[in-house]
């Protein structure tokens, strides 16, 4: 057994003891780091959701049995804080802003217009797993409103018109993309 | 000569980096000796990218709403050549509407580079703090905020005095210096401009009020939404250190003081200090009741003292001009300045700061501009969430905490949004509880299920399905909530409501018993009809229609039936000739 299976658990209680991998190695780092800092729950939450895109239940297993605390308290502070996701996300994380200033200045209809185009509801990841839409409160660039934020780039004044541009083209260059490493992987291949 | 370019998340989300890159590449190609520095927010938003070409001596031309085309011509129109380029320079007005603010949370924002701690010791950074850790006294430091008059500017405007002089007071050895960066009204952001564009102003002002108070540890809650004034302030942190501000020791005292980020997760409510606190333990951020208070019981039950990013910054501009000058700023019982985050339907959106006194209309019409396209003013909200809608009536109102509290509406943490006639207050009131109601931490029943209430009837009112007797029972809940709810979030949450109510009656009845929205916002409410005189018959509303509502022949007038519409708008979205009607 390796040095790291005896410190950490193998995120795991299935009573293999260790015989399969641990499927979150990489998060012990953090928990390392902050084993020793008081109040560090949310913030052990934060990193383990940067590593894996969001917290699937066996995840917050592992940090409880780690932490030391009961799945239930973990479970319980995760859910009550709207950062934290419990499906995987789109490659793009549309956060659309519904805070007051972009309300005013009709942030509804860029939610519809993104709506049809992407044809999926707030909380809901296309099929092709390129973008998931999320409704926030505010980003604080309300003079730019309405606003929304792709991933880490903000895009403000938003139309119908240029939100469904922007969204065109990710999309775009994606498909782009896609068609590039297939020639690659193809003249790889050949 | 230097390029200076304004980089808050505004100015990036307008395009500064796009600017940025062309001027370094111009200059890489050119070869030209320039450096391209940049700095926070100055606040005009309205007018981002902002671009400050600054020469040796000094003087500063500022460039405004600059695209990445337009870089080729500043470098050889005008830094290169002869051409003043008056076009893209900043207007008259817009540097009057600058002039007529009081600039002390803001006065380095947009001005020095936030990322370099030489920038902030060469406004005389940190002179304040030094005086006041070599000079002054505890009980000094606490009498000079007392003089100032300074409140507390995330809300409540509790005087700064007495929550010092109490966790100053309260007994123990360890004490915590906490600031409130969750800043979660929906429309303000002004915090968020001080952190990324003057993060040192906050820390000094926190290590003031840290040696006052007798804390070793500081604490700043930065709400999640905020990654760039994250990075900034870290950045911050660790110079500071490094200079010998924060740490061990400092200014050779013996005194020692240290700071450290704490990320929030998304939770308006941990924006309450006690949640604040909770969220810090990495609990659940719920509330709970006070007192104790949290200078006698607060971070880990130690003597805390929480207060808001501006209230911080405001600090060490009163240690470098004294206490006087603040109080000779503003009214009576509200003393120095405030910011605003001026917002919605006003031509010129930003930050504004401006002694205390100045009216509503002072700014909205004179600094703000008015309204855009020059439509109606309705209302403006202030104080968000457990704010109100102040109507055209009282924009002589003078912005004081005790006057803006009269009308119903709070100070709040200063944002402002502006409504006009297209805005439905029905709907706005709708939108708060909306708020409210997801963001109640549901520890009191009145908070949880009240605001649930009150948001079912205010979508049925919105919806058409409004009754009579409805605007009593949401006043009935409101007193209800307010009464039966522990903290802020519950006891302030019926405000938009009751104000809406209060000073918009009509539109609440309107939506009631004629079923109508005059603001012509609530779809429900609307009733589309083709216009004879204008339809072409191309058809393009009825191949749109998702519920065959539309009928009509090819280059015949087209019609609407009633029945079927489900008022999707899809029709008026999609017809060039304007022959739509909404009603
Ligand atoms: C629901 C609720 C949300 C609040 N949100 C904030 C906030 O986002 N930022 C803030 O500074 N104060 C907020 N406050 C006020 C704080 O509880 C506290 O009064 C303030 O941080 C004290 O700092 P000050 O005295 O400098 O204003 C909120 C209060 C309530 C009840
Ligand atoms: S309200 Fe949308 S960014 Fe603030």
């Amino acid at each position: 057994m390796s040095q790291e299976k005896q410190e950490h658990g193998h995120g795991c209680d299935c009573g293999c003891h260790g015989e399969q991998p641990n499927p979150f190695v990489e998060l012990n780092p953090v928990l390392d780091h902050y084993a020793d800092i008081p109040g560090s729950l949310i913030t052990v939450l934060q990193k383990a959701q940067e590593l894996y895109g969001f917290l699937s239940i066996e995840l917050m297993r592992y940090i409880a049995i780690e932490t030391h605390n009961s799945i239930a308290k973990v479970y319980g502070v995760a859910t009550f804080y709207t950062q934290f996701r419990f499906e995987p996300v789109g490659k793009y994380l549309i956060m659309l802003c519904q805070g007051t200033a972009c309300h005013v200045n009709g942030s509804k209809m860029i939610e519809e217009a993104v709506m049809d185009f992407l044809e999926i509801k707030e909380g809901e990841t296309t099929p092709d797993g390129l973008f998931t839409l999320n409704n926030v409160a505010c980003l604080g660039c309300c003079s730019l409103s309405p606003v929304m934020m792709i991933n880490d780039d903000t895009y403000g004044q938003l139309t119908k018109d240029k939100v469904t541009h922007i969204l065109a083209e990710l999309k775009e260059a994606v498909n782009n993309e896609a068609t590039v490493s297939e020639t690659v992987s193809q003249e790889v291949t050949a | 000569m230097k390029i200076v370019i304004g980089e808050g998340s505004c100015g990036i989300a307008a395009g500064a980096h796009k600017v940025q890159n062309a001027f370094e590449e111009i200059i890489a190609e050119k070869g030209l000796d320039l450096s391209v520095e940049k700095t926070g927010c100055i606040g005009t938003c309205y007018l981002e990218p902002i671009v400050d070409v600054v020469d040796d001596g000094g003087k500063k031309i500022t460039f405004v709403n600059v695209t990445a085309d337009d870089t080729r011509r500043i470098i050889e129109d005008y830094v290169l050549g002869e051409n003043e380029l008056k076009e893209l320079q900043i207007s008259e007005s817009d540097i009057t509407m600058i002039g007529k603010q009081k600039r002390i949370v803001l006065r380095n924002s947009g001005i020095i580079d936030p990322e370099r701690i030489e920038d902030y010791l060469a406004v005389d950074g940190y002179l304040a703090a030094k005086k006041c850790l070599t000079e002054l006294t505890p009980e000094e430091i606490i009498e000079t905020i007392k003089i100032a008059g300074l409140k507390g500017r995330g809300g409540a405007g509790f005087p700064t005095w007495f929550k010092w002089d109490a966790a100053k007071k309260s007994p123990g050895k360890t004490k915590y210096m906490v600031c409130n960066a969750d800043e979660g009204d929906p429309g303000a952001f002004m915090d968020r401009s001080v952190l990324e564009s003057d993060p040192h102003a906050l820390i000094e002002g926190m290590l003031i009020g840290a040696k006052a108070i007798g804390a070793n540890e500081g604490v700043i809650y930065v709400r999640a939404e905020y990654p760039l004034a994250i990075v900034r302030l870290q950045n911050a942190i660790d110079q500071a250190r490094k200079k010998g501000f924060l740490g061990h020791n400092l200014f050779e005292t013996g005194f020692d003081f240290d700071l450290r980020i704490k990320a929030g997760a998304g939770a308006f409510v941990c924006g309450e200090e006690t949640a604040l606190i909770a969220s810090l333990e990495g609990e659940r951020g719920m509330p709970r009741l006070k007192p104790p208070f949290p200078a006698q019981k607060g971070y880990w039950n130690k003597p805390t003292n929480i207060n808001n990013v501006e209230t911080f910054a405001n600090v060490p501009w009163i240690f470098r001009n004294g206490g006087d000058a603040y109080a000779a700023l503003g009214t009576k019982e509200s003393k120095g300045t405030k910011v605003f985050a001026l917002t919605g339907k006003v031509k010129k959106g930003g930050l504004v700061e401006i002694p205390m006194g100045l009216t509503l209309h002072d700014v909205i019409f004179d600094i703000g501009g008015g309204i855009k396209q020059d439509k109606a003013f309705k209302a403006v909200q202030m104080g968000g969430p457990s704010g109100g809608c102040i109507p055209a009536s009282l924009l002589d109102t003078q912005i004081d905490y005790a006057e803006i509290t009269k009308t119903g509406a709070i100070m709040g943490s200063g944002g402002m949004v502006v409504m006009d006639e297209t805005t439905c207050m029905v709907d706005m009131a709708r939108f708060f509880l909306d708020f409210t109601c997801k963001e109640s931490c549901g520890k009191c029943t009145y908070c949880r299920v009240g605001t649930t209430r009150m948001l079912e009837i205010l979508n049925r009112i919105t919806h058409g399905k409004g009754q009579d007797g409805d605007i009593e029972l949401l006043e009935e809940l409101c007193y209800k909530i307010k009464d039966g709810s522990m903290c802020g979030l519950g006891q302030t949450a019926p405000n938009p409501v009751l104000t809406t109510i209060k000073y918009f009656r009509n539109e609440y009845e309107d939506h009631i018993y004629h079923k109508k929205c005059t603001a012509k916002s609530c779809k429900p409410l609307l009733t589309y009809t083709i216009d004879v005189e204008k339809c072409v018959g191309c058809g393009a509303c009825k191949k749109n229609c998702p519920v065959d509502a539309i009928a009509g022949e090819k280059k015949k007038v087209h019609d609407i039936n009633q029945d079927t519409c489900i008022k999707c708008g899809k029709c008026f979205s999609v017809c060039k000739f304007d022959s739509v009607i909404i009603d």
